[in-house]
């Protein structure tokens, strides 16, 4: 317990943890010095000037935000020179200022509006010349319009510290001084856009958002991004139907402040012309008509029934898109409504043997705030920063805040190694041998997140979870799996369980007569063996899959629907519906309606009817409902037993930061930026070779110390 | 790649080794100037070849050429005519004598004659105020100009070549 | 071969630092051991760390890079037993405007200060020390290195000098154009590459300076003092000038004087005095109308102020500051709408743009007084220029907000005349 002090801000009797910053202190008793500069999380700057505030006995003013609480220190935030020294500063800072409100895509939400509002005067005295710039484009998704920037050098940290890209610096000097990209006049980097949802004012606006509504006009639908399986949390802003843009504006979720550039931008996927609007049957001639949703389901109710019926061979191939409900009333209707095993999903690591090597462990999930608060992190055969850029972010803040020990076991050099106390260099298949030689470092530490990528599995993941126990020392678990809901998939049950079929013998068999693909492309790279299977799909857009079906069905996508998805380190979120396009239904509703036309009594398909089912009957899934609800993610409870291990392939999707599956490729913006020429790895995957600037060079060891 | 002269590389290495142990960063601003003297200006190449050689990235050279005024993107005339008008030297004619250069060679504050020979600059106390008003050519320091001896010294370069 | 000075010596100097200017070959190291050269060196090297510390308490000596601080005092804060490097840093960035003296230390005596930063090496524990020179001063910095390798040559620096068992490296660090960088930490930040961007203190350079280790940093004058006052004692040195501000300093006077030039005095040294006796008073039989007393960033002071003695506490008493020793002296033609003008322009040109009141306001600041030299002039400006400098003074992040507020409130206010006068003019003109 940190010592405690006592003070007073305005004649207010408070007491704090000695050496916490005022502006801290202050806001946590509700007393608000403004500040631009200062952002938590990031490196104190002291610039902006307006935290000014009296401390009795100190002849100057105090700056706010750098100054830690001691005893018996009087403050005053609201006296007539502190009021005075702000309005001071907000003049100062409009000299320069377009005063462009009335078309600013910040104006509203404008920090720098708020702050004249309440500090400033109306009126200025400046009456020269201002400094004028043009507006700058420096990719698909930034535009800088410098005479708006008021330098308080939030986008530089975010970049720098939080993301661990550095892409933004400050060139010139004086009232010249200006925010530069690293590549002289355009971005090369994440694209994630943090630096535009940090920025106060509206001096760096977004590609997709910029001039296109104001802020007021929208609704906010706080929901979880469907792009990858670490689950941040996104606020959609919607208006008209229309998702406006993307961002994680109250800070909330697991993610506080972070969201990748799919998280940010890639929601656009939703109103591509090319997604499926009507229920289609491949007519006489081979082609596909459009029908009714009410023809859609009493075709699919009778196929199934009759081949339920004869005993047909049923396989259906769920998805690790769509929400837990969805997933849960799939494999019940399988099981249940058509009598078969043969259920599977596209598997992304192997959870089947993990939850088996951690069976009879308490406590040796990580969740995503794990990551930031280990003492230390091992990351073994993953690019993070590619894959789970959340977890990247995590691990990156938990050492520039608490000094964390970060170690990288890859084949190729990694962010990671930028912040390693440690990096490993490993060819394909060395992963748990550069492991081992880490062992009596590790042993050293406090406690340890393992994550670790899809290398390891089977025998190799019970390897590294037996080296995990053998240190002594308590030690969490990440198995990374790539999408959304990937997790969730294999937690309610999508899997070939008591020798049901996998994916690849469901699509080897030459008898199936039924393929029921909700949501996946599981016909991508491969050819279907039966000839005489009827096949339906339930998606997005027409995939390779849809393509060869039968009968093919407009889903919704995660963005207009209710439910909750699970994410990479099992923890259980809510989705919220942000928006309806026009002719799909939510997957959950065409099952129920199919079931509904068969006669099957599987329960009610509303999400929260099926979650509380799902709460009663899926181990580990009793998860806070008050959690779930606010918005929050509720971490799910290992499974203990004994779990057999699965057939079929386990493969992770090679994903990049800037694609995810066909939903990318539906994206305008993720497209146009892996054309731009400024995308860190121009969408492709991210060249290993020693020579990066990441790696640091290769040992003989193999080893990278730094 | 780039390299200089044997001269510069020379001084180069031995500058690299003059910061503590990994913090080759010390010799970015040096660098820089020298290069430049030698180059011309500040060039994109340039600033990666010093990014390179420092071990940072060309956005934390490129953060650190806006800022330094003696650092040019462009090239500057061979003899860089640099008078000092600030207060010492604007008591005693600076101004004045600035005046007399823009004339003298038919350019202003930052710009380069079309010759490319000479190039002049308003600079800022250059710490010869108490021999004012002084001008710098180059890195030659000249005291107590007056307009006459300034014609002297630029008719004297141009003959020069 | 003996070089010409700058500008002929006074008699009525007291010539301690630059005793030796003059002399023949006077940079070379062997002047300077012919003529007192690490007498103080070896006699420092018998003394504990403490003694030479408390030695330079003793001589009452301030820094001369402009704020003035107690020099032993300083080096009492670097923590010698810390385990990291200590550096030294010589700030040689001289970019006051007014000021070109330690130009001359430099030129004609760079062994001095060279012994002078090898007895606070002993006294810190530092080993190795940078030389940070303004770019513009590239002779010096190319003197400076012929200096440095004959001392290396003749082993008075580099692995054990004169047999002491102590190492100390120095190097030379070339600038490349920017006043905010003679201030200590936006210096520090440009010796580690970066953009001269001020930092923020705590921690102090002396805990945590260059590369995140302790440092010392003090002005190229502060440096070369440190002989004479091991030498002679600190005492001796104290007794040149007045209480708590020992010894002589070097003054650079410049402006409407007969003799401008570099001259040495005791701290005390009358300015009246020095200006018509020393600097050989004002051309023309004019009147004096002012004086910046230390640099352009101190407050000016008008004729009627300048009867006080040259030292720190002196003009702090009336509210102005002794600086770094560049004393820049005005007739009564001296306009000052274009003295304050100019040196706004300056300040706006240097801010480094970091924190908004120094960014904006001096550019705010030269605006409105170029607008006014322009005959552009409005009635309320004067006010304005007062009262957007008091929102800048105590309020940047750094000490050039202050720098650039100081003279302007103190010319608005002593000096409202010049404004008027020029307001009435352009009322006639608009007239005519
Ligand atoms: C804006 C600014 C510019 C400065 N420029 C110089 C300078 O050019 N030379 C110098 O020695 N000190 C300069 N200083 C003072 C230094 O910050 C520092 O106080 C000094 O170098 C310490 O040495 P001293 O104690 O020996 O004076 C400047 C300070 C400020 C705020
Ligand atoms: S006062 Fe502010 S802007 Fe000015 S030089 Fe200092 S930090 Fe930079
Ligand atoms: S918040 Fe303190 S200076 Fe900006």
């Amino acid at each position: 317990m940190a010592e405690l002090v006592n003070l007073t801000i305005n004649g207010q009797a408070i007491q704090a943890e000695k050496g916490t910053l005022l502006i801290e202190v202050a806001r946590q008793n509700g007393i608000e010095i403004p500040a631009f500069c200062y952002y938590p999380g990031l490196t104190l700057q002291a610039a902006c000037r307006m935290c000014l505030v009296e401390v009795e006995k100190t002849p100057k003013l105090q700056v706010g935000c750098t100054l830690p609480v001691a005893d018996g220190m009087v403050v005053h935030t609201e006296s007539d020179t502190v009021r005075q020294s702000r309005k001071g500063m907000i003049e100062f800072l409009l000299t320069n200022h377009p005063l462009d409100c009335p078309v600013c895509d910040k104006g509203g939400e404008c920090e720098l509006q708020d702050m004249t509002f309440r500090y400033g005067a109306g009126e200025s005295r400046f009456t020269e010349r201002k400094v004028h710039v043009d507006e700058q484009q420096w990719s698909p998704v930034v535009y800088f319009d410098a005479p708006r920037c008021i330098l308080c050098y939030r986008c530089v940290r975010v970049c720098n510290e939080g993301i661990g890209v550095g892409a933004l610096g400050v060139s010139n000097r004086g009232v010249i001084s200006e925010i530069v990209p690293n590549r002289h006049d355009y971005l090369e980097c994440d694209e994630c856009g943090a630096c535009i949802d940090i920025c106060p004012v509206g001096a760096l606006t977004s590609g997709s958002y910029r001039y296109q509504t104001r802020p007021w006009e929208m609704t906010h639908v706080g929901t979880i991004c469907t792009h990858c399986g670490d689950g941040c949390r996104t606020t959609l802003g919607v208006r008209d139907d229309k998702i406006m843009r993307g961002n994680n504006r109250d800070s909330s979720g697991i993610n506080g402040d972070f969201l990748c550039i799919k998280g940010r931008y890639a929601f656009d996927f939703v109103e591509h012309p090319e997604r499926l609007q009507s229920p289609m049957l491949r007519n006489a001639a081979g082609e596909f008509e459009p029908i009714s949703w009410s023809t859609a389901f009493a075709t699919i109710a009778e196929t199934f029934t009759a081949v339920k019926a004869r005993r047909g061979k049923f396989g259906v191939v769920g998805s690790n898109h769509t929400t837990n409900e969805e997933n849960y009333f799939l494999q019940k209707f399988a099981r249940q409504g058509l009598g078969t095993k043969n259920i599977d999903h596209h598997r992304t690591g192997d959870l089947a043997t993990f939850f088996d090597a951690l069976s009879g462990k308490n406590a040796a999930l990580a969740t995503a705030g794990d990551l930031y608060t280990a003492k230390a992190v091992l990351v073994v055969g993953a690019d993070l920063a590619q894959q789970h850029p959340l977890l990247s972010y995590q691990a990156r803040a938990n050492f520039r805040h608490h000094n964390a020990h970060i170690y990288a076991v890859t084949t190729g050099p990694v962010r990671e190694d930028n912040q390693a106390i440690a990096s490993v260099r490993v060819a394909a298949g060395g992963e748990l041998a550069g492991v081992e030689s880490l062992r009596d470092k590790l042993k050293a530490e406090g406690d340890l997140v393992i994550v670790f990528g899809d290398s390891i599995q089977g025998d190799g993941l019970r390897k590294l979870v037996a080296f995990g126990d053998s240190l002594g020392i308590p030690v969490k678990y990440v198995c990374l799996v790539d999408y959304s809901n990937s997790r969730g998939a294999f937690d309610m049950g999508l899997i070939p369980r008591d020798g049901g079929m996998s994916i690849e013998q469901m699509l080897a068999a030459k008898d199936l007569d039924v393929l029921w693909v909700v949501g996946a492309n599981p016909l991508k790279n491969a050819a279907l063996g039966s000839t005489n299977a009827f096949v339906i799909v339930q998606d997005l857009f027409m995939t390779e899959t849809a393509n060869h079906a039968h009968l093919v069905l407009p889903a919704a996508s995660v963005y207009e629907k209710n439910g909750t998805v699970t994410n990479v380190c099992g923890e259980v979120q809510k989705l919220k519906q942000a928006v309806k396009v026009m002719g799909t239904k939510t997957d959950l509703e065409i099952m129920g309606s199919i079931a509904k036309e068969m006669n099957l009594n599987l329960g009610i398909w509303l999400p929260d009817k099926v979650f509380a089912e799902i709460r009663k009957t899926v181990h580990g899934y009793d998860v806070s409902l008050p959690v779930v609800d606010t918005g929050g993610a509720a971490p799910t409870m290992p499974l203990n037993g004994r779990v057999p291990a699965l057939p079929g392939a386990i493969q992770s999707a090679g994903d990049t930061l800037f694609t995810s599956g066909s939903m990318s490729r539906y994206s305008k913006i993720l497209n146009a930026v892996i054309e731009s020429p400024g995308g860190l790895y121009g969408g492709k995957e991210p060249e290993v070779s020693a020579q990066s600037p990441t790696a640091s060079g290769q040992m003989p060891g193999g080893t990278v110390q730094s | 790649m780039m390299t200089f002269s044997p001269q510069l590389e020379q001084k180069f290495a031995k500058m690299l080794t003059s910061y503590p142990e990994g913090k080759k960063r010390s010799a970015v601003v040096p660098m820089l100037i020298y290069a430049q003297d030698e180059v011309g200006s500040i060039t994109s190449e340039l600033i990666d070849e010093v990014a390179r050689r420092c071990e940072v990235t060309p956005l934390q050279v490129d953060e650190v050429v806006g800022y330094y005024s003696m650092l040019h993107r462009n090239p500057m005339g061979k003899y860089h005519v640099q008078v000092c008008t600030n207060i010492s030297c604007l008591l005693v004619g600076g101004m004045e004598l600035y005046e007399h250069a823009c004339k003298k060679l038919g350019i202003g504050h930052k710009q380069v004659a079309a010759d490319g020979q000479f190039s002049l600059e308003e600079v800022e106390c250059m710490g010869a105020c108490s021999w004012a008003p002084a001008v710098e050519i180059n890195y030659d320091f000249h005291h107590h100009v007056t307009p006459e001896k300034l014609d002297q010294l630029i008719d004297g370069l141009r003959k020069a070549q | 071969m003996a070089k010409k000075l700058y500008n002929d010596p006074s008699p009525l100097e007291t010539r301690i630092l630059s005793a030796r200017f003059g002399l023949e070959n006077s940079e070379s190291l062997t002047t300077y051991l012919a003529h007192d050269g690490f007498k103080a060196f070896r006699k420092a090297r018998e003394m504990k760390p403490e003694q030479i510390i408390e030695e330079v308490k003793t001589s009452a000596l301030r820094g001369r890079g402009g704020a003035g601080f107690p020099t032993g005092l300083k080096w009492s804060f670097v923590p010698r037993s810390s385990p990291k490097p200590k550096y030294i840093v010589i700030n040689a960035d001289e970019s006051e405007p007014g000021t070109c003296k330690d130009r001359l230390l430099m030129e004609y005596d760079p062994h001095q200060m060279i012994e002078g930063i090898l007895i606070a090496g002993l006294a810190l524990d530092a080993h190795k020390g940078y030389l940070y020179i303004r770019g513009e001063y590239r002779y010096l910095i190319d003197h400076m290195d012929r200096a440095i390798a004959e001392a290396y040559a003749q082993g008075y620096l580099g692995k054990n000098i004169l047999g002491t068992g102590f190492d100390f490296d120095l190097y030379t660090h070339s600038g490349a154009g920017a006043y905010e960088c003679g201030e200590e930490t936006a210096l520090l930040d440009s010796l580690e590459g970066k953009r001269g961007i001020p930092r923020m203190k705590p921690p102090f350079p002396a805990v945590a300076g260059a590369w995140a280790s302790p440092t010392l940093l003090n002005n190229v004058e502060t440096f070369s003092a440190i002989p004479a006052i091991i030498r002679d004692g600190g005492a001796a040195f104290a007794a040149l000038g007045t209480p708590k501000n020992g010894g002589t300093r070097l003054l650079c006077v410049s402006g409407h004087v007969n003799k401008p030039g570099v001259y040495e005095v005791p701290l005390g040294y009358p300015m009246l005095k020095f200006i018509e006796e020393i600097a050989g008073g004002i051309p023309g039989g004019k009147k004096l109308k002012a004086v910046i007393p230390g640099g352009s960033s101190c407050p000016i002071l008008k004729a009627d102020e300048c009867d006080i003695p040259m030292d720190y506490d002196s003009l702090a008493k009336i509210g102005s500051m002794l600086g770094s020793g560049g004393m820049v002296v005005m007739d009564e033609t001296t306009d000052m709408v274009k003295v304050a003008l100019r040196i706004m322009r300056f300040y706006a040109h240097e801010s480094c743009g970091w924190c908004i009141p120094c960014r904006e306001g001096t550019t705010w600041l030269r605006k409105i007084l170029q607008r006014f030299d322009e005959g552009g002039g409005r009635h309320e400006d004067v006010a304005l220029l007062g009262e957007l400098s008091k929102n800048m003074l105590g309020r940047t992040f750094c000490a050039l907000g202050d720098a650039a507020a100081m003279p302007t409130i103190s010319i608005v206010d002593k000096f409202a005349d010049d404004f008027e006068k020029r307001l009435a003019r352009d009322r006639q003109m608009v007239a005519v």
